[in-house]
């Protein structure tokens, strides 16, 4: 069976846009609906917690009529699916609400929490996916010996060991005894403010003004939680890319390429890979999503001023607009990552086009 | 492929390995390390949470202020000297002439009628500061007077103990805000709350450069400053919230100061000596409310028991040394009217005849809600033992601290572990642990005393009247006879007061901590 045969057989031109089009409104429909439960469920959740988010803002020590107002303005004395109504009408005109917690805009508040999580969760892919293909590979390769071995114990110890404690340990010998690295936070109090922030990430904000100093503490900044995160999504992309790489390594083309001779390096690196990289994109766009979501205990450690320190802190102060807000952007990221691992399908692989 | 991969990885390690960090803050900032996650209005008027009135403070005067050397004292800031009228209503403050906010507009005493009638007409959370001192929405207009540029007078309704109005006026709440620069930005009426909520508009040491929530907070010098412009040029805070992560940064010299350290990390700390540590006991307190609506707490003798049943020097010995001291009344110390007295330990055998008096010797069982807190745990946990050696269980419910107070608002705990911290300088706050004037569940006014269900009409009477007491010696000996009346019948089980430390790198000159963020100024700081 090769690679042709299976191939879709061509069409008219005609008939295949009506079907992107049709398609597209399918996915487009299909959208809407996933956002509109997943908006419901989370709104639903905000509800029922037995938390007063007017308390928040009024403090706890407030007389009861300004306590009364305040309900009043969040709409918290309307029915449940009135304030759901009211809600998503106001989501559908770009206004996604004040946050309780910062007093600042919704959308405001996103867009300079989310770049951060942005620079750090790509830069950990990148890293997870570097080191943990190859490793993958080589232990697929010397299943049971000792390569095999080593990579399983590097794995078992990024699944099982608190990610808070790796990271202290991390700053502790990193930064504190050796000096490598920057501590906590996004850069030094010197670099602060220097770059103008174009689009949130200071790496990429830094290349753009040409502050190659602040480019550098940026990167002595991010390194430590970026490759914290790395090493986790290495432990998962790894475990990943040796069972699907045993099972390429099985099949008969493997042993009709090195019965022709082709060189082991090639059969492994070249043929058997490429056959395992559309359920590999799959595995590191999961890893990819589940990282932009934020960590929460990474960017508590690393004082990281990210999304999931966001979410975290408005849901335990039951600050809706902010967890809405938050949650719509979770749900887009994982659209947005399907998509694009959707794309890369077809880039690698010639029957999905 | 494994080519470029290689030579990628040695080149952002080389640039990485490359020249050593700027380790050091600058010469002229003073950089700190601290929690202020809580911010959420940086308006005068409407903040309330514990971090925004440190900000507050450098950014604004206040008419006037504690002492930071004897807080039960008031010194003048914006107000020279004061006068209070024979029938103890009127209150006339000379202002100082020299004052300019960071606008350039000069201050005058239309800036404190501005500022006081703000706080009252914007009817938000603190404004029941001023609305207890008898100024509403509603009067303002004829309760504040601008008699002249430098004179400011106001004529209160009742014969108010002069102590306690200056301490309420000597509350962050009360930062004299620049009424021009205000008026410029109102938008319908809000008195410039909007913009305020981002910005500082006062005539403190420092302005705001910068805040970004749960971040960094950047203020710089005020080279006009009334009082002399202040040593360093800037201030930051960086919010780090785990505490040994505040450490690292502590000891690479990335921060100056770092405020929220626990035992385990002070202690290797003190022991390598290098550092300076600054304390200073807080206005917050940590309490354990009885729901005398739920029995068997409605029986006096059931409270007391419980008093004997917790071991509070055991606790601060262990796991809450450093942070906290024992106090069993409702006053914080330094303050006026606080004493010393403590009736309390851990006694089981007291307690278990004062629970056979009850009839319950068989003991009882009851929850306790608790925020999901390592200290309070922990106190919960070692209350839980402690009950347990009179037989009486008790169920551990943890949640959010935002639950927890839920919960206790609504009436529906057995008993209530939490704070409470002071909102001015005056026993007067914390008489919410001893007034309550409707115990009805509809009452407007939801005191401590009410979410407990507990109400004793002679105290309240008595601590009403302690508010008008115009001698401050008769005031002082007043709420020391009420607090031993109190501690025996009270519903609650006063526990400790909070220290606060401040761990200080040597290079930093003149760092002090005062009982509230009120008091925690930074223009006398220096560096070497």
């Amino acid at each position: 069976m090769t690679e042709r045969s299976l191939a879709a057989p061509p069409r008219l031109l005609g008939t295949r846009l009506t079907r992107r089009i049709r398609s597209l409104g399918g996915l487009l429909a299909s959208l809407a609906l996933t956002f509109l439960g997943l908006l419901c469920i989370t709104f639903l959740i905000g509800r029922i917690i037995p938390i007063d988010p007017a308390l928040a803002i009024v403090g706890d020590r407030a007389p009861a009529h300004v306590y009364e107002r305040v309900r009043e303005e969040l709409g918290l004395n309307l029915p449940l699916w009135q304030q759901f109504f009211i809600y998503v009408g106001q989501v559908l005109r770009g206004d996604f609400g004040t946050s309780v917690l910062t007093g600042r805009p919704v959308l405001e508040d996103i867009a300079r929490v989310f770049p951060a999580t942005l620079e750090l969760a790509t830069l950990g892919i990148l890293i997870g996916v570097i080191f943990g293909v190859p490793m993958g590979v080589v232990a697929a390769v010397h299943r049971d010996r000792w390569p095999d071995q080593l990579v399983r114990v590097i794995g078992l110890v990024g699944y099982s060991v608190p990610i808070f404690w790796l990271g202290l340990v991390g700053l502790l010998v990193f930064y504190a005894k050796l000096g490598w690295v920057g501590g906590s936070g996004r850069l030094d109090f010197f670099h602060e403010g220097i770059a103008p922030s174009v689009t949130g990430m200071i790496l990429i904000d830094a290349a753009i003004a040409g502050e190659w100093d602040v480019f550098r503490n940026a990167l002595h900044h991010i390194v430590l939680p970026a490759a914290l995160l790395g090493y986790f999504s290495l432990a998962y992309i790894s475990r990943m890319t040796r069972s699907l790489m045993l099972e390429q390594l099985n099949q008969e083309y493997i042993t009709t390429a090195r019965v022709k001779g082709v060189s082991e390096a090639r059969v492994i690196w070249v043929h058997a890979l490429r056959n395992i990289l559309v359920p590999l994109i799959t595995v590191v766009a999961l890893s990819y999503a589940s990282l932009l979501e934020g960590s929460v205990l990474t960017e508590t450690v690393f004082a990281w001023p990210g999304l999931g320190r966001y979410l975290t802190n408005a849901l335990l102060a039951a600050d809706m607009a902010a967890v809405l807000g938050a949650t719509i952007v979770v749900g887009l990221v994982f659209v947005g990552v399907n998509l694009l691992s959707d794309l890369l399908y077809r880039l690698v692989d010639p029957r999905a086009r | 492929m494994l080519k470029t991969v290689f030579t990628s990885t040695a080149l952002a390690t080389a640039l990485l390995l490359s020249p050593a960090l700027q380790a050091a803050t600058p010469s002229d900032a003073l950089v700190q390390a601290s929690r202020f996650d809580d911010i959420i209005s940086l308006d005068p008027a409407e903040m309330y949470e514990i971090s925004t009135f440190e900000v507050a403070t450098n950014a604004y005067d206040k008419l006037v202020a504690y002492d930071l050397d004897d807080t039960s004292k008031i010194v003048p800031q914006l107000a020279e000297s004061w006068e209070v009228s024979e029938d103890g209503k009127t209150f006339t403050f000379t202002l100082r002439d020299d004052v300019t906010f960071h606008s350039g507009n000069a201050f005058t005493a239309e800036d404190v009628v501005y500022t006081f009638a703000r706080l009252a007409a914007l009817d938000v959370g603190p404004s029941f500061l001023i609305h207890d001192l008898g100024i509403t929405p509603d009067n303002h207009e004829d309760v504040l007077k601008a008699v002249n540029e430098r004179t400011f007078e106001m004529t209160l309704s009742e014969a108010f103990a002069p102590s306690f109005v200056l301490n309420v006026l000597s509350g962050g709440n009360f930062s004299i805000v620049d009424s021009a620069l205000l008026e410029e930005q109102a938008i319908e009426g809000d008195w410039g709350n909007g913009w305020l909520k981002n910005n500082t508009a006062g005539s403190g040491p420092f302005q705001l450069d910068q805040m970004v929530p749960n971040d960094r907070i950047i203020m710089s010098r005020f080279d006009d400053y009334w009082d002399g412009a202040a040593e360093l040029g800037r201030l930051m805070w960086r919010h780090v919230e785990e505490p040994a992560t505040q450490r690292l940064l502590l000891e690479q010299g990335d921060v100056d100061v770092a405020r929220n350290l626990l035992a385990d990390q002070l202690e290797p700390l003190r022991a390598e000596g290098t550092l300076q540590f600054v304390e200073a006991t807080l206005g917050t307190q940590l309490y354990m409310g009885l729901n005398v609506s739920h029995e068997p707490l409605d029986d006096v003798r059931v409270r007391q028991a419980l008093k004997y049943l917790v071991d509070y020097e055991g606790m601060v010995e262990t796991f809450m040394r450093d942070a906290w001291i024992v106090n069993q009344t409702f006053l914080p110390q330094g303050m006026l009217g606080h004493v010393d007295s403590e009736p309390f330990s851990y006694d089981p055998e007291r307690a278990k005849e004062l629970l056979a008096e009850a009839g319950y010797e068989d003991g009882f069982s009851l929850s306790i809600n608790v925020a999901t807190n390592q200290e309070r745990m922990d106190t919960a946990q070692a209350v839980q033992a402690s009950f347990a050696s009179a037989g009486i269980e008790l169920e551990i419910l943890p949640s959010d601290s935002r639950t927890a107070l839920t919960t206790y608002r609504a009436r529906e705990h057995d008993i209530y572990l939490g704070t409470w911290g002071i909102d001015y300088f005056d026993p007067n706050t914390n008489a919410v642990f001893v007034a309550n004037e409707d115990n009805s569940p509809e009452a407007a006014a939801n005191p401590l005393t009410w979410r407990n269900a507990w109400q004793e009409e002679e105290l309240t009477e008595r601590v009403k009247d302690l508010a008008l007491e115009r001698d401050e010696a008769a005031r002082d000996e007043g709420y020391q006879a009420l607090i031993e009346e109190w501690q025996e019948v009270s519903p609650f089980i006063m526990l400790f007061q909070q220290v606060a430390i401040a761990a200080v790198r040597p290079e930093v000159e003149g760092f002090r901590l005062a009982p509230t963020n009120d008091g925690n100024r930074h223009h006398r700081v220096s560096k070497d």
